[in-house]
């Protein structure tokens, strides 16, 4: 009998965790964009350091908020240079290096400033939720959030690895390539 | 109205209420499959009287037996425990009653399967001349609609409501865009699923004139119920004024105001998700709306289609339709005003 209730209680903890992952809010808020300091790229600054301010991004906690930043990245068409994660025309996305920081909010201020070389600037072209959902899913692909709500299971024949099973990669610092030599 | 009629009509909204999937309720008037408008709705009601009422009178046969047998037993047998003694004859008798009835019930059973197959075949039959073509295809949680040509310049895009001709055979190819959705216009077709990644066929014959309504019969998400499509059947000339009407890009604004509206839609989110034919916007992830303003609805039947429902769907379609995949606009003042004017002549 006791051992019942102990399952049964198990179970009910179980699905109470399940209904976490499908929790479906239509009004997380987003980090405010307006506090972001998008210019900050490097460790180096003058005077003493400033107290690190990490934002965190609600949304790569939630499964729904991913599972619509995945397909968003079709719909805003990032797929046409940086393919399905692989990248092509643009650098792949899945991998550990990340030119403009790896940090929430450094690629926010990527996708919404843009960068040279042929990354466009979607300012006011994309709702700032919106942008949030497709940071989450941009970092899900190379293992950046929480497992139990990244996107698993694609519905068409993708080479790629689900979100849910990338290994980790964790960032590394790194600078735009160098031009190439005798020019 | 002659008896017949009247009966006829009274067991049809009996039946109605008691099988409520048989019909889509809306605002203005309910689309059921008992008043066919269309020849394949017409052979499936057909299937429909002919099964249903024989199983009727069947059910309530059945039922005054079972009542009779109950009655008697209970003023023979005082005590109500004591068993009869067997009767041997008797015994006999009844056994012969049971199977005589089990064949009459496989022998209806064949009946009920050959007008089946006969009606199956007639509605296969529909598709053997076509005269429209079109592609429908479902996204969550609306349709869109590509009426198809030989001339490529002559094919275009329209959402969640389409024009076809009385009297004309349409084929309806049905494609999905993410999951199992089910096209299903009670009054002119029986149901038929759009899958992912399969090509299946529906073809539609409207025999009168008049405006059908149509719902997604396939539990798609969260707004499966805001899921509706609009036909209208119309004469040839109508449809054939429709058709070219449709096929011309938006107008060019005249008003100041107007103008603005096309550059805050242009250069704003809109921009991303839909198309105007005659802008710049031609994006394929949202409904088109080249001929907004002549539809009937806003959000597939979700919403009439008004000035003020434009405004709340624009600014908090998520209040109006929880879920959908339409972001929330921070747009207000003037560009929503002058959006929302200009939305209002793409007629």
């Amino acid at each position: 009998m006791r051992t019942c209730g102990g399952a049964a209680i198990a179970i009910c903890l179980v699905l109470c965790a399940a209904c976490k992952r499908e929790e479906r809010s239509f009004r997380v808020e987003p980090p405010d964009a307006a506090r972001i300091d998008a210019k900050r790229l490097s460790e180096l600054h003058p005077g003493s350091p400033p107290p690190p301010t990490p934002v965190h991004n609600d949304y790569e906690d939630n499964a729904f908020a991913m599972s619509e930043g995945k397909r968003l990245f079709n719909w805003m068409n990032c797929s046409g240079c940086h393919a399905q994660g692989g990248g092509g025309m643009g650098p792949p996305l899945m991998d550990d290096k990340w030119i403009y920081g790896a940090a929430p909010e450094q690629v926010f201020a990527t996708i919404v400033e843009g960068r040279p070389n042929g990354m466009p600037s979607f300012k006011g072209k994309i709702p700032d939720n919106q942008v949030w959902e497709l940071v989450a899913y941009v970092r899900s692909l190379s293992g950046n959030v929480s497992r139990n709500a990244a996107p698993t299971r694609d519905d068409h024949i993708n080479v790629k690895q689900q979100e849910q099973s990338t290994p980790v990669q964790p960032p590394v610092a790194s600078a735009p390539p160098p031009p190439p030599a005798g020019k | 109205m002659t008896m017949r009629c009247a009966i006829r009509h009274g067991l049809g909204i009996a039946w109605s209420a008691a099988f409520t999937a048989l019909s889509v309720r809306t605002s203005a008037a309910a689309s059921s499959v008992l008043e066919p408008a269309g020849a394949g709705a017409r052979l499936a009601s057909k299937l429909w009287w002919w099964i249903g009422g024989t199983l009727s009178v069947l059910y309530v046969l059945i039922g005054a037996l079972l009542v009779f047998v109950i009655v008697r037993r209970a003023t023979r047998v005082a005590d109500g425990f004591s068993i009869p003694p067997p009767d041997e004859p008797r015994e006999r008798r009844l056994a012969k009653i049971v199977a005589v009835n089990a064949v009459l019930t496989t022998l209806l059973l064949v009946v009920f399967l050959a007008v089946s197959l006969s009606v199956g075949h007639a509605v296969v039959a529909l598709s053997s001349n076509v005269d429209v073509r079109m592609k429908v295809t479902g996204h969550q949680w609306w349709w869109e609609i590509e009426y198809e040509d030989p001339v490529a310049s002559n094919t275009f895009v329209t959402a969640n409501e389409f024009h076809v001709p009385v009297g004309k055979t349409v084929d309806l190819h049905l494609v999905s865009a993410d999951v199992i959705h089910s096209f299903w216009i009670p009054n002119l077709t029986g149901k038929r699923d759009l899958i992912p990644g399969r090509n299946n066929h529906v073809v539609i014959r409207a025999e009168r004139a008049g405006e059908y309504v149509g719902q997604c019969a396939e539990f798609c998400g969260l707004q499966h119920a805001h899921m509706r499509i609009v036909v209208v059947a119309e004469s040839d000339e109508d449809f054939a004024r429709w058709l070219v009407h449709e096929r011309e890009p938006a107008p060019e604004p005249t008003g100041e105001k107007e103008i603005h509206g096309r550059q805050v839609f242009t250069s704003g989110p809109c921009v991303m998700c839909h198309t105007v034919r005659g802008t710049m916007a031609a994006s394929r992830a949202g409904p088109e709306l080249t001929h907004l303003a002549s539809r009937r609805t806003l959000g597939a039947g979700t919403i009439p289609n008004t000035r003020a429902h434009l405004f709340a769907w624009i600014t908090d379609s998520q209040s109006v339709k929880p879920g959908n995949r339409m972001p929330q606009v921070p747009m207000q003042g003037a560009d929503l005003d002058d959006l929302a004017a200009w939305l209002e002549t793409l007629r």
